[in-house]
């Protein structure tokens, strides 16, 4: 190990299963359910929030001993919404295809809990570098559990990935659907997220005991 | 140094100073960037003018496909032959202009270019009760012409807007739509090229020249939409008030211009 020491490294790999900020600390439930209807959606969902926490958690972290408590909320919410902006601005200006397809994430990424939470929870007590290493890693697993739901709801709900169809044509009647498969309305409904996200925890849980509280 | 953070005089001092700078921060990044956003834009409009003339990159069953933003400012002067601005006030056409009448214009409220005219701002015009203009881009494909209108309704969240293509009797010649902030997936699918496409073809008149709009209609049991006769299109799944918005801004806007066509 070169780059990162072993308590760096579990930075990462913590949230993506053993403290999975979806299925264990259960954050960002709202945007979960509400983009994951495609998996491209999720994909460009997880790759935003990726940006903003881990630019995030650093400017947190390194005006952690300036924030006054009283009003540290209020600072992180500044930090995540001029953040978003400017990124926004800056898309806008040069990448404008990009940004219309982002439009929709920019506004979720400023109420996702997850950032709240981890600016909240770890980098108002710790280093830039780690603070860095903590919003890259639950951004991951955040965006692990986005494109799963997404690869689920699209599958079994449109009958694609990525806009491409991969079961044949529901119109026409090809492939799997000549045999008389229906694609499932309800997967892109909103509740079927957290039915899945729930399937998720359950199967996590009961691989790994110790996640179970009493 | 250890600064006391708890003290309420630092806590004022620390929320002034962030408000300035993060309020100079954006404001000097957004009125950096505000001209090339400007652009962006004008030449986004000029792009879906173009899509719903048929004039796009359109292959195959894809996705849609947009004239290259870099042509668009040619191809937009080259097929859009025509520019006329509709001064409509209750339901009656008081004044008709050309596209250049219109940009030369004092006026504050004209003096663009009329496919910059903003559909919103027009819509508050007739709340507060003054007249409305109501752009027409034209394209001539030898004789054959092709009307384009905006319009602009609410979607589930936010806006949602359009471009729709037709000819002298009304029937779609093309569609585009688009949104501010409809749900991925479900509502945001009323820019999918599917949608879209299942709108050419439709009459916006019934048979006795009425004007019946088309709707965006749940079970309407025409999934590849072969009756062409019916106005209305198949819905969405999981999408019905973005699909009746598209139904609500089709009637809405688009019936302002019937006086017009009548007299074509």
């Amino acid at each position: 190990m070169g780059l990162l020491s072993k308590k760096d490294t579990k930075l990462i790999t913590d949230p993506l299963a053993d403290n999975n900020p979806i299925t264990i600390q259960v954050l960002g439930i709202c945007s979960a359910l509400a983009i994951t209807a495609e998996l491209k959606a999720s994909l460009v969902m997880g790759i935003a929030v990726l940006f903003v926490l881990g630019v995030g958690n650093v400017v947190i972290s390194l005006l952690r001993n300036l924030i006054p408590s009283k009003i540290r909320i209020i600072v992180q919410l500044i930090v995540v919404a001029s953040l978003v902006i400017i990124v926004d601005q800056v898309l806008k200006a040069f990448a404008f295809e990009l940004s219309k397809t982002l439009s929709v994430f920019i506004g979720l990424i400023i109420t996702n809990c997850i950032i709240m939470g981890r600016f909240e929870a770890f980098a108002l007590g710790n280093g830039p570098w780690k603070s860095f290493l903590d919003g890259i890693g639950n951004a991951l697993g955040y965006a692990v559990i986005l494109i799963i739901v997404g690869f689920f709801r699209e599958l079994l709900g449109s009958g694609t990935l990525f806009g491409i169809p991969v079961l044949g044509d529901p119109i026409e009647k090809t492939r799997v659907y000549s045999i008389g498969y229906e694609n499932n309305g309800f997967m892109l409904m909103p509740p079927m997220a957290l039915i899945i996200v729930g399937l998720i925890i359950w199967v996590q849980r009961s691989r790994n005991k110790d996640l179970i509280e009493d | 140094m250890a600064v006391n953070t708890d003290k309420n005089s630092y806590t004022i001092l620390f929320a002034v100073v962030m408000v300035l700078v993060v309020g100079s921060l954006l404001a000097f990044t957004a009125s950096a960037l505000k001209p090339n956003i400007k652009e962006n834009e004008r030449i986004e409009k000029q792009q879906n003018i173009l899509y719903a003339m048929g004039i796009n990159g359109n292959e195959g069953t894809g996705d849609i496909t947009f004239v290259d933003s870099k042509k668009a400012e040619a191809k937009f002067a080259t097929n859009v032959s025509e520019q006329i601005v509709l001064e409509v006030k209750d339901g009656k056409i008081i004044n008709e202009m050309t596209g250049e009448e219109f940009a030369n214009s004092e006026d504050t409220d004209k003096g663009i270019e009329p496919y910059l005219i903003d559909v919103k701002k027009q819509q508050t015009r007739v709340k507060e009760g003054k007249s409305r203009y109501l752009p027409l881009f034209i394209s001539d494909n030898n004789g054959q012409k092709v009307y384009v209108a905006p319009i602009r309704g609410k979607g589930l969240w936010d806006a949602i807007w359009g471009y729709v293509a037709i000819d002298k009797k009304m029937v779609v010649q093309g569609a585009f739509f688009d949104h501010k902030g409809e749900t991925p997936g479900l509502g945001a699918n009323i820019k999918q090229r599917y949608f879209m496409d299942d709108f050419t073809g439709e009459r916006l008149l019934s048979d006795e020249g009425v004007f019946r709009g088309i709707t965006v209609a749940k079970g309407n049991n025409d999934p590849k939409n072969e009756d062409k006769d019916d106005n209305e299109v198949d819905a969405l799944a999981g999408a019905t008030i973005t699909g009746d918005g598209v139904s609500a801004m089709i009637k809405k806007d688009l019936k302002l211009y019937l006086p017009y066509f009548k007299n074509l």
